[in-house]
């Protein structure tokens, strides 16, 4: 049986579910308990697991990161939640300085299991430093896994997954989509880190994509159906270890690929997946692979600056034909 | 450097022997031991024998040899890259270090942390860091899982003069004051970052000020004297373990080298480093040792000997191990196993 879940209530039901389980999970942030979250994610969890567990802490990102890490290097198995990814630039020192080189400097003897996870990417008009995304710069640090997914039922069992996992892991969410609905199982289930998950079966072009630019991805091949383009969708869902090898069989298919990113093009997850597939599937491409992505600038306040600058279906349906060379 | 030589009322001084014989000797032994082992590393840094960056702790084995006397085998110890008189304090086999150091895959980390990351589980020690400041909210957090689990254990949170100037130090304070946490920092003040002495970092030149912007407990102990250290840890050590929470020491010492092997420290004058050598803690002890009748000289030389040879053992035994295979770089990066590293 499944049943209808807004994002913010599955990961909710991913982190009481694994607390209910393991006594050494807790929650600490900044507003998660008293306030029930920035965005509701943990809503009612301060009342069902007391203060002991869901933990209120200051504007202290860098402090309380590190507190995750030592937390974590001594047994227990934090998730520190971020009000949004952006504040987590603070943190960042012990992100990549330490939850990610713990066991190899310490040569495997002290693990770092440990959830990062908050919202990441554009949210409407809310200006340069509150507008970005990082699951690139994240992903390029061995130590860490990644995993950015919107899809509701895929995001708990990830979250689940990944407060299960030995290693560190940082979950990226949507602000704009914490409200978005989905099936969700009722139920035990755990969904993989590491493998993408195909949305959508087509045979004329593939679409990568991940988080909310699943979306307008998801619009677009919906509007090439109708224009007798088929397209396959694929869903990251993990950036690090990434699945490269779902997109080779596609591409190996379709002969053609459109990376959607919301991303900043230099060194993004679009320009990762490109190397995967002339590499892998060379022989394959009847057309150079292309990507969508976030403009190579700030994301300034203005509405019609915004539109500018972010992907939508409209791109993404330009994109596809120029390499399914359809004027 | 009037931060340690100023004599403030709040700098304890050496007391008379209030401690036994057992205990000078272990004292001593331990000091020695990190003197003579850290000597060695220099010298086998200038052969090339040890690479990379390495910071020594000549001047302060009074810091470690305190501490230890002072806290249980199941207390955490976390700091930072000039540490390895701290993993030896801990009881990390000389062996062990001096492998580590020569990258030899015998060391205590495998050959993977070098000078700045020896890492014990089995002896509770999590790390050299190498992030001035880094470890202060790592330690607070290790403070608060012993918190979380209901032990009586705290956690030793050592960092640098240098490092009190950092933001991560007073986001931890804040946090382990508000949650009373069972931590003990330890700032060993030896006068300077790096180059920068500490009147040039800030207005606030006594560090265990900074404690009071928390209300948290915060005191100056005298760096070079073992009993003034255990004393003072002793004394934090029963205020934390009875849930009062978090206790700060600023232990004044003194490195008697540069920064690291690299550094000549030229901002220091010849005099201060003579004034200092006055007080040398290993000289000083065994001065006791002798003069106060705690042991013969037969006992000390006894010490010496045993020291030496442990120490030459180490070189031997790491000269004679061998590097890390290079398939070990696709090791201890995951806990996952089957981890797909990327590899074209």
């Amino acid at each position: 049986m499944a049943r209808e879940l807004a994002l913010r209530d599955a990961l909710n039901e991913a982190m009481s579910e694994e607390m209910r389980r393991d006594e050494s999970v807790f929650l600490m942030g900044e507003e998660v308990a008293a306030y029930n979250g920035a965005y509701k994610v943990s809503k009612g969890m301060l009342d069902e697991f007391g203060p002991k567990r869901v933990i209120d802490t200051p504007i202290a990102e860098l402090g309380f990161a590190g507190i995750g890490v030592g937390a974590a290097m001594n047994g227990l198995r934090p998730i520190v939640e971020f009000m949004t990814w952006n504040f987590a630039v603070l943190a960042f020192d012990q992100i990549v300085n330490n939850a990610a080189k713990t066991l190899s400097q310490s040569a495997g003897q002290f693990k770092c299991p440990i959830v990062f996870r908050g919202p990441s990417g554009a949210a409407g008009q809310l200006a340069q430093q509150h507008s970005q995304t990082f699951e690139s710069w994240l992903a390029n640090v061995p130590g860490l896994k990644v995993v950015s997914c919107i899809d509701p039922a895929d995001a708990k069992g990830l979250l689940k997954s990944a407060i299960r996992d030995d290693d560190p892991v940082c979950m990226m969410e949507s602000e704009l989509l914490y409200g978005y609905k989905g099936e969700v199982p009722e139920g035990e289930y755990l969904v993989p880190i590491g493998v993408a998950a195909v949305r959508r079966e087509g045979t004329d072009v593939t679409l990568v994509s991940f988080n909310k630019m699943m979306l307008p991805t998801l619009e677009a091949a919906e509007e090439l159906a109708k224009e007798g383009i088929s397209a396959e969708v694929i869903d990251l869902r993990s950036i690090r270890p990434l699945d490269h090898q779902t997109i080779v069989e596609s591409v190996k298919k379709t002969n053609r690929l459109v990376v959607v990113d919301e991303s900043w093009p230099l060194a993004g997850v679009s320009a990762e997946v490109a190397y995967e597939i002339q590499k892998y599937a060379f022989d394959y491409l009847d057309a150079p692979v292309t990507r969508v992505n976030a403009a190579d600038t700030s994301l300034p306040y203005a509405p019609t600056l915004v539109d500018e600058y972010m992907p939508n279906a409209a791109k993404i349906i330009k994109a596809v034909k120029e390499v399914t060379y359809v004027k | 450097m009037s931060t340690v030589t100023d004599k403030t009322k709040k700098v304890r001084k050496a007391g008379a022997t209030k401690y036994d014989k057992e205990m000078y000797l272990k004292w001593y032994e331990l000091m020695l031991r990190i003197r003579k082992f850290e000597e060695r590393a220099l010298m086998l840094y200038g052969q090339q024998k040890i690479r990379g960056f390495c910071h020594v702790y000549i001047g302060q084995e009074a810091v470690a040899a305190g501490i230890e006397s002072a806290i249980t085998n199941e207390d955490a110890i976390v700091t930072a890259y000039r540490q390895h008189g701290t993993a030896l304090g801990r009881g990390v086999p000389a062996n062990e270090c001096m492998a580590e150091l020569m990258g030899k895959e015998t060391g205590v980390v495998k050959g993977k942390g070098g000078s700045m990351h020896f890492f014990d589980k089995s002896r509770r020690y999590f790390g050299g860091n190498g992030i001035v400041g880094a470890q202060i909210p790592i330690g607070t957090g290790i403070a608060f899982a012993e918190k979380y689990r209901g032990t009586q254990n705290l956690c030793v949170t050592m960092f640098g003069d240098g490092a009190a100037r950092q933001g991560a130090l007073h986001e931890s304070f804040n946090m382990a004051m508000t949650w009373k946490l069972p931590v003990l920092y330890i700032c060993e003040n030896n006068g300077y970052a790096m180059g920068t002495s500490v009147e040039r970092t800030s207005n606030v030149m006594e560090l265990y000020k900074l404690g009071y912007a928390y209300d948290m407990p915060s005191e100056t102990v005298d760096g070079m004297s073992p009993e003034s250290v255990h004393e003072a840890v002793s004394k934090a050590a029963k205020h934390i373990r009875e849930g009062k929470g978090p206790y700060y020491l600023e232990i004044r010492t003194y490195r008697y080298k540069g920064h690291s092997v690299s550094d000549p420290a030229k901002y220091r004058t010849k005099k201060e480093v003579e004034e200092y050598k006055e007080k040398d803690p290993v000289k000083v002890t065994e001065r006791k040792l002798l003069s106060e009748k705690i042991a013969t000289e037969e006992e000390v030389k006894a010490i010496k000997e045993k020291v030496k040879n442990e120490v030459e053992e180490s070189v031997k035994f790491a000269e004679e191990s061998n590097y890390p295979d290079p398939s070990e770089l696709y090791t201890d990066n995951y806990v996952q196993k089957d981890y797909p590293y990327i590899m074209d």
